[in-house]
């Protein structure tokens, strides 16, 4: 008897459940995800991307929605792990995503791509930079409002010979999909760059989270480097440049988006000063932009943090793609981000064939007294 | 030749790092025969705690080594707690539960201390400043080796000594021994297993955070994920050495850190962990129970 007891609010459980789970797919809303590190020790390059999307989504819901229908944000966490991120992908699928904003960290965001791909549902990443992403062709509901790695590595490698008038030069990576991809296109652009005008005297990848690079180091001073270019993240890059110069060594430190990260300049403190690293254009005059940043600090007491005007802007282009194609289906999204220009924190903007955001690029910064400057 | 010493020293660093680690690892297995998985979150514990109290003393504007001496005295002390309270709680209830059980729970206990000091702090990387303070003499030699480097070796070193004068010539150390031999004999003649057992986690902790101290000031950097990967080195470490063997820990953890400077500074760093186990691999092949280990027939 109790068993059958038990059958039978079980049964009633799941009834129940399903009951839910119906509403909630006929729920007349437009389902924005967005995925990223929302915890972890990369959490701060998902973080911001959660604020813009919050900010745009409040901001178009109060002017009525997109098609006359609600906003509804889906937040997941990946923490930038590829093996956590193609869960994150399946669990937003099932919730019956409509477009998806994220995920952040490259190689995160290719683990997940062909789960979306399968569903048929657009992403758009502020900040996934391996080039193969837009250029393998693999992935045509892949869109990204930030230049892919290849346009980082040509303009890290143009300032060392032409600005800095360098020769010698070590390439490190921490072996990351990122990180290594970098580092391969800036081998490639010097290598190109002919040996009367570059050497790479050194290409190797260290080990990340390793207590100590004192051999890398040596190596570095060994080979008679004059710059090292490095494609990683900050905690790698700020272990680096520290052993450099306590070890008394002038060596130049380029670096990526990955490293220009106020973290950075936190933790590295004193050793901090004259790095350089590549990041998104500096966007503080557009008005889109100045808007975005006062809503920021008005709604979190606090500056912006990394790719927040890119993801902002995806939101925006995800957004207005879906009103200007005046429904959710996959096809016209598509066409309709391919064709219509649409005014962002970057600038307007529209994307091209393979997904890549027409008008968006990097400049060179540089660490001065404790922040990173634009270099003119 | 400068290169070689310099590559030398590199190695001796990052050694004597995993040295402090391993000593306390390869210490509470001599007694208990427990793979103590938490011991690299005890670590990270500690270095965490001396930066709370380095943040605060440094507020009040105290004279640096006097911050140094009480936050490392504080990191030993919350780090004992925590590796006294850890063994009472997870491993102790599971002392006459079949081998495998404290070895779960010592993972459990090592994700339990990593998530919390996660909630509790910050995901973040936070600065952590040097206090060593640079010795004059050492200037001319800047360029190779650095005071703090120095520090950690002759912490190591110390460490190495003070703990095996204990275990080999204090009354302590001699119920130790017994505990580690046969721990129901040894209880039989009227040692107190259960407070030689807390002892040694204390000791081991203690090492733990006087090697979070000081890692944290070469390094620069900390956040709740340091324990793990140093803690996997380290055991890598005490089980070539042989572990259970404190001299073992230690020339262990040296050969490892030279192993991986050498290959990084004359062959490649691409490779260097998959040299580092292939070494590992070819000396427990040779020597199945460590570099200094006995063969012991009844450990797994």
């Amino acid at each position: 008897m109790r068993h059958r007891i038990s059958v039978v609010a079980l049964t009633a459980m799941v009834g129940v459940f399903l009951l839910f789970g119906g509403t909630a797919l006929a729920g007349d809303t437009i389902k924005l995800g967005v995925a990223g590190p929302h915890s972890g020790d990369l959490a701060s390059y998902g973080i911001p991307t959660v604020h813009a999307a919050e900010l745009v989504v409040k901001d178009i819901n109060a002017k009525g929605g997109v098609l006359g229908k609600k906003v509804e944000l889906l937040v997941e966490d990946d923490v930038c792990k590829p093996e956590v991120a193609t869960n994150t992908a399946t669990k937003l699928v099932g919730e019956g995503v409509n477009v998806v904003l994220g995920h952040i960290c490259s190689g995160a965001t290719k683990a997940a791509l062909g789960i979306y791909k399968e569903a048929k549902i657009v992403v758009m990443s502020p900040s996934a930079t391996n080039p193969s992403l837009t250029q393998s062709g693999e992935y045509p509901n892949f869109f990204r409002t930030i230049a892919s790695d290849d346009a980082q590595a040509k303009l890290e490698v143009d300032f060392a010979l032409n600005t800095l008038k360098v020769k010698k030069i070590a390439v490190l990576h921490d072996k990351g999909d990122y990180g290594k991809g970098l580092a391969e296109y800036a081998k490639k652009f010097l290598e190109a760059a002919g040996p009367d005008k570059a050497e790479v005297v050194l290409f190797e990848g260290i080990t990340p989270g390793a207590v100590d690079y004192s051999a890398i180091v040596q190596k570095i001073k060994r080979k008679g480097a004059e710059a090292v270019i490095f494609g990683g993240y900050h905690p790698e890059a700020s272990k680096i440049v520290t052993q450099m110069r306590k070890k008394k060594m002038k060596t130049i430190f380029i670096s990526d988006d990955g490293v220009k990260d106020d973290t950075f300049i936190k933790v590295a403190k004193k050793y901090a000063e004259g790095v350089y690293a590549t990041g998104p254009k500096d966007v503080s005059k557009n008005p889109l932009a100045i808007k975005a940043r006062e809503e920021h600090k008005k709604a979190y007491g606090s500056d912006p943090g990394a790719f927040y005007d890119n993801a902002y802007a995806a939101a925006l282009a995800l957004l207005n793609a879906i009103q200007k194609a005046g429904s959710t289906d996959y096809d016209a999204i598509v066409k309709a981000l391919r064709t219509n220009l649409v005014d962002t924190p970057l600038g307007k903007i529209k994307f091209d064939k393979r997904g890549d955001a027409i008008g968006v690029g990097f400049a060179m910064y540089q660490v001065k007294d404790g922040k990173y400057v634009e270099v003119k | 030749m400068d290169y070689f010493l310099e590559l030398f020293l590199g190695g001796l660093t990052r050694g004597s790092i995993y040295a402090l680690i391993a000593l306390g690892y390869t210490m509470v297995y001599g007694i208990i025969e427990l793979i103590n998985f938490a011991h690299g979150e005890i670590y990270m514990i500690g270095a965490f705690t001396a930066l709370i109290v380095i943040s605060v003393l440094t507020m009040l504007g105290w004279n640096q080594l006097a911050i140094l001496a009480i936050a490392t005295l504080a990191a030993i002390v919350w780090s004992s707690a925590y590796g006294f309270t850890a063994e009472k709680v997870a491993y102790k209830p599971l002392r006459g539960a079949p081998r495998l059980s404290p070895l779960i729970s010592a993972i459990g206990v090592s994700l339990f201390l990593q998530n919390y000091v996660l909630l509790a702090q910050t995901s973040d990387f936070l600065p952590f400043p040097n206090l060593i303070p640079d010795f004059k003499f050492l200037e001319p030699y800047e360029g190779i080796v650095r005071s703090t480097e120095i520090v950690i070796y002759v912490v190591t070193a110390a460490v190495l000594v003070i703990l095996t004068v204990l275990i080999k010539f204090t009354k302590l150390g001699k119920a130790m021994r017994a505990t580690a031999q046969d721990r129901d004999m040894a209880m039989l003649v009227g040692v107190n297993v259960d407070r030689v057992i807390s002892f040694t986690f204390i000791v081991g902790s203690a090492t733990a955070a006087l090697g979070g101290v000081l890692i944290a000031s070469h390094i620069g950097q900390i956040n709740f994920y340091i324990g793990f990967i140093a803690g996997i080195k380290a055991f890598v470490a005490a089980v070539l050495g042989g572990i259970g063997s404190m001299p073992g820990a230690v020339l262990g953890s040296l050969v490892l850190g030279w192993t991986e400077s050498f290959f990084t500074g004359y062959i490649s760093s691409d490779y260097e962990d998959v040299f580092a186990f292939l070494f590992l691999v070819l000396i427990l092949i040779f020597r199945p129970s460590g570099i200094l280990g006995r063969a012991n027939t009844d450990k797994v």
